[in-house]
C-alpha cells in the first residue's frame, strides 16, 4: 500500500512530537525542560496565528489579545475556583466568545483586510490599557486582584483533572504542554482536511468565487477567527501556568509582533512552520536576552524586515520547495503553497 | 460657565493633538496606501530630537518645531529608499516591514538612550479661564495643528507640486505618461509624512513622557483616526479628529484618561462598522 506523502508527513509530525515529548525529559535537566515548556506555549500561540493567517487568510495584528484573555481568564478562574479543570475550559471559552463578538463586527461589516489588521491591533491596545489601569484594591474579580501593571502573581498551576490537591510538578507540566500542543495540531489538521477546512482555504484563495458557489465567507471567516482565538487562549493558559504569573505585557504589541514573526519566519501556509519559527526565535531571544549590549527588540525588528524582504515565504516552504527537490529527496511540486484542500480523503 | 469654557478649551486641545499625531500617517496612507506602522516611532524620534537638542542648549522653539521634522523627514527618506520602495502594492508586507522598523527603532533608541523616561520643559506658562487654570502650551498645540492642516491644504490646492501629488494619487500610470516620475513623488510624500510625524513628536514632547516605547500609545489612535476619516486626507483627518477628540476629551474629563482612550477606540470601531469607507467615503466626497 502506498501512503500519500501528505499523510506520511502528518504521521511523521505526530511521531516526532511524541518522541520529543518522551525523549526530551531524558536528555534535558529540569531547568532546560521548564524553558522548553514556555517554547511549547509560544509554539501553540504561533499555531493559532498560522492557522488564521496562513489558511484563513485573515491578518490579525492583535492575536495577543486572545492569548492574554486566555491567560487572564485562567488566572482569575483558578484563583476563585481552586481546581484547575474548569478554568482551562474557561481560558478557551472566553477568547472564543470575545472573538465571536469582535469577528461579527468585522466580518459582517465587510471590512477590508488591512482594516481587520488595524482593528485587531487596536483591540489589543485597548485591552492592554484597560488591564494596565486596574491597579488598586478596587479592581478584583472574586478573590483575584487584577493588580494593574504588576499583574497577578502566584497563580496556582494545573492539577490532575478534578483533584485540586495534586498540582502538576514542572516535569508533568511538560507532558501536559506538549500533549496539548500535539492535540491542537491534530485537531487543526483534521479541521483543514474536513469540508469546513476546504471551504476556508477556498475563501482565502478567492473569496468572490467561493461566495458565488454558495458559501458565506463571513460565516466561515468568523468560525476560523473563533477557532484561532480558542487556540491562542489555550496557549495563554499554558503560558500563565509556566510562570504562575501573568501581567498586561501579554497584551502588548511586542507579543502580537512576535507571533507574526514566528509565522513569517517559519512559513506561511504551513502548520509546522509557525511552530519551528516560535521555538527558533524564542531560542534566539533567550540567547539575545542573556547579553545586554543591544536591546532584544532591535534583533526582532531586523529579523522581521529581513524576512519580509528576502525570504517572504518562510523557512519551511523554502526547504520543502527549493532545498528538498534540489536534493532529489521529494519530487518537485507544481503548486507553490500546499493547502488543506489538497489533503486526500 | 467657567467650567464649560475650560471644557471647551480642553476639547479643542484634544482635537488638535489628534490632528497632529494623525496628519503624517494620513498623508502617507492616503497618498500611497502604505500603512506605516513605524509612525509612532517616528514621533518618538521627533521627541528624542527635541529632548537631545534642548539638553544641548539649543533654543527650545527651534528644538521643538524645526529640528524634529527635518531630521525625521530625512530618516523617512532614507527608509523609503532602502526598504519601503520595494514593497509598494503589497499592503500587508509593508505593514510587516514597517512594524519591523518600529521594533528596530525602539530597540535602537533603548540601546542608545536607555529605557527611561525623559522630559522637555514646557516653554510657556498658564492662563486663567475664569476660576480655572489652563495651559498656554495647549494654544501652541492648537496653533501647530491648524498650521499643519492649513499648510497641507495649501500645498495640495495651490502649488504645482500639490497638483502633481494629487494626480499621482489618482492615477499613477497617467501621471507617468505625462512625464511625472511616480517613484520620486512617492519618495517625497513618504518624507513629507515622516516630517509631519517628527513635527508632532517635537510639539508634543513637552507634554509627554519621552521613552523608547512611547510610540505605541499614539499609533492605534492615529490609525483609527485615519481610517475613520476616509479617503479625503485633510478633511477626513480634521473631521475624524474632531469627532474622536471630542469623545476622548469628554469621557476623559468624566472618568480617567485611560477610559477616555478606550472610549475613543471603541467609538472608532463602531464607526468603521457603520461607515466602512470612513466619514469622507460617505460625505464630502469631493474634498481633499
Amino acid at each position: 500500500m502506498k501512503i500519500d506523502p501528505r499523510w506520511a508527513g502528518f504521521l511523521v509530525m505526530v511521531a516526532l512530537g511524541l518522541l520529543l515529548m518522551f525523549g526530551l525529559p531524558q536528555v534535558l535537566d529540569l531547568f532546560g525542560l521548564v524553558q522548553m515548556t514556555v517554547f511549547v506555549a509560544m509554539a501553540m500561540f504561533a499555531l493559532s496565528q498560522g492557522f488564521l493567517w496562513g489558511y484563513g487568510g485573515i491578518m490579525s495584528f492583535g492575536q495577543a489579545a486572545f492569548f492574554g484573555l486566555g491567560g487572564y481568564a485562567y488566572a482569575i478562574a483558578v484563583i476563585n475556583l481552586g481546581d484547575s479543570t474548569l478554568p482551562v475550559v474557561i481560558a478557551v471559552a472566553v477568547p472564543v466568545v470575545f472573538a465571536a463578538l469582535l469577528g461579527y463586527f468585522m466580518f459582517y461589516g465587510r471590512i477590508s483586510d488591512a482594516y481587520i489588521g488595524v482593528i485587531t491591533l487596536t483591540v489589543s491596545v485597548i485591552l492592554f490599557e484597560l488591564v494596565n489601569s486596574t491597579s488598586g484594591d478596587a479592581y478584583h474579580i472574586g478573590a483575584a486582584q487584577l493588580g494593574g501593571f504588576n499583574g497577578i502573581p502566584g497563580v496556582p498551576p494545573l492539577n490532575m483533572p478534578g483533584d485540586s490537591s495534586s498540582p502538576l510538578d514542572p516535569g508533568q507540566m511538560w507532558y501536559a504542554a506538549v500533549g496539548s500542543l500535539i492535540m491542537v495540531y491534530i485537531v487543526l489538521r483534521a479541521i483543514l482536511a474536513s469540508r469546513f477546512g476546504r471551504v476556508v482555504v477556498a475563501i482565502r484563495e478567492n473569496e468572490t468565487r467561493a461566495m458565488l458557489i454558495g458559501y458565506d465567507p463571513r460565516f466561515y471567516k468568523l468560525l476560523t477567527f473563533m477557532i484561532a482565538a480558542g487556540v491562542a487562549g489555550l496557549a495563554g493558559c499554558l503560558f500563565t501556568n509556566w510562570g504562575g504569573f501573568i501581567s498586561p505585557t501579554v497584551f502588548s504589541l511586542t507579543m502580537s509582533a512576535q507571533v507574526i514573526i514566528f509565522v513569517l519566519v517559519g512559513g506561511l501556509g504551513t502548520l509546522l512552520g509557525p511552530m519551528i519559527g516560535a521555538v527558533g526565535i524564542e531560542y534566539l531571544i533567550t540567547i539575545a536576552g542573556s547579553q545586554h549590549l543591544v536591546d532584544a527588540n532591535l534583533g526582532l525588528g531586523i529579523v522581521l524586515v529581513a524576512f519580509v524582504l528576502l525570504v517572504p515565504q518562510g523557512v519551511v516552504p523554502l526547504i520543502r520547495d527549493k532545498v528538498l527537490p534540489f536534493a532529489k529527496l521529494v519530487p518537485r511540486q507544481s503548486k507553490p503553497i500546499p493547502t488543506g484542500a489538497e489533503v486526500p480523503r | 460657565m467657567d467650567l464649560v469654557g475650560l471644557l471647551a478649551f480642553n476639547v479643542v486641545a484634544g482635537i488638535a493633538t489628534l490632528v497632529l499625531i494623525t496628519l503624517g500617517l494620513g498623508v502617507i496612507y492616503g497618498m500611497m496606501r502604505v500603512i506605516n506602522l513605524a509612525h509612532g516611532e517616528f514621533m518618538m524620534l521627533g521627541a528624542y530630537t527635541a529632548v537631545t537638542a534642548v539638553d544641548a542648549g539649543i533654543n527650545i522653539w527651534v528644538a521643538m518645531l524645526v529640528l524634529p521634522p527635518v531630521l525625521v523627514g530625512l530618516i523617512g527618506l532614507l527608509l523609503e529608499r532602502t526598504l519601503i520602495r520595494f514593497l509598494y502594492g503589497r499592503i500587508i508586507d509593508t505593514m510587516l516591514a514597517t512594524w519591523g522598523v518600529s521594533l528596530g527603532l525602539i530597540g535602537l533608541t533603548t540601546t542608545i538612550f536607555g529605557n527611561m523616561v525623559r522630559a522637555v520643559p514646557v516653554p510657556v506658562g498658564g492662563f486663567a479661564i475664569g476660576r480655572y487654570g489652563a495651559s498656554l502650551f495647549s494654544l501652541v498645540i492648537i496653533a501647530a495643528a491648524i498650521a499643519g492642516l492649513v499648510g497641507m491644504l495649501a500645498l495640495l490646492r495651490l502649488t504645482k507640486f500639490g497638483l502633481i501629488l494629487r494626480a499621482t494619487m489618482q492615477n499613477p500610470n497617467m501621471a507617468a505618461a505625462l512625464g511625472v516620475s511616480p517613484p520620486t513623488i512617492y519618495m517625497a510624500t513618504f518624507a513629507l509624512g515622516s516630517a509631519l510625524a517628527g513635527l508632532a513628536g517635537g510639539v508634543l514632547a513637552p507634554v509627554s513622557g519621552i521613552s523608547p516605547s512611547m510610540g505605541a500609545a499614539y499609533i492605534s489612535r492615529a490609525f483609527i483616526t485615519v481610517l475613520g476619516g476616509g479617503p479625503a486626507i485633510i478633511t477626513g483627518t480634521g473631521l475624524a479628529s474632531s469627532l474622536f477628540g471630542t469623545i476622548n476629551s469628554l469621557v476623559s474629563f468624566e472618568t480617567t484618561p485611560v477610559i477616555g482612550d478606550v472610549a475613543l477606540l471603541a467609538a472608532a470601531i463602531l464607526m468603521i462598522r457603520l461607515l466602512p469607507q470612513g466619514i469622507t467615503g460617505r460625505f464630502l466626497r469631493r474634498s481633499l
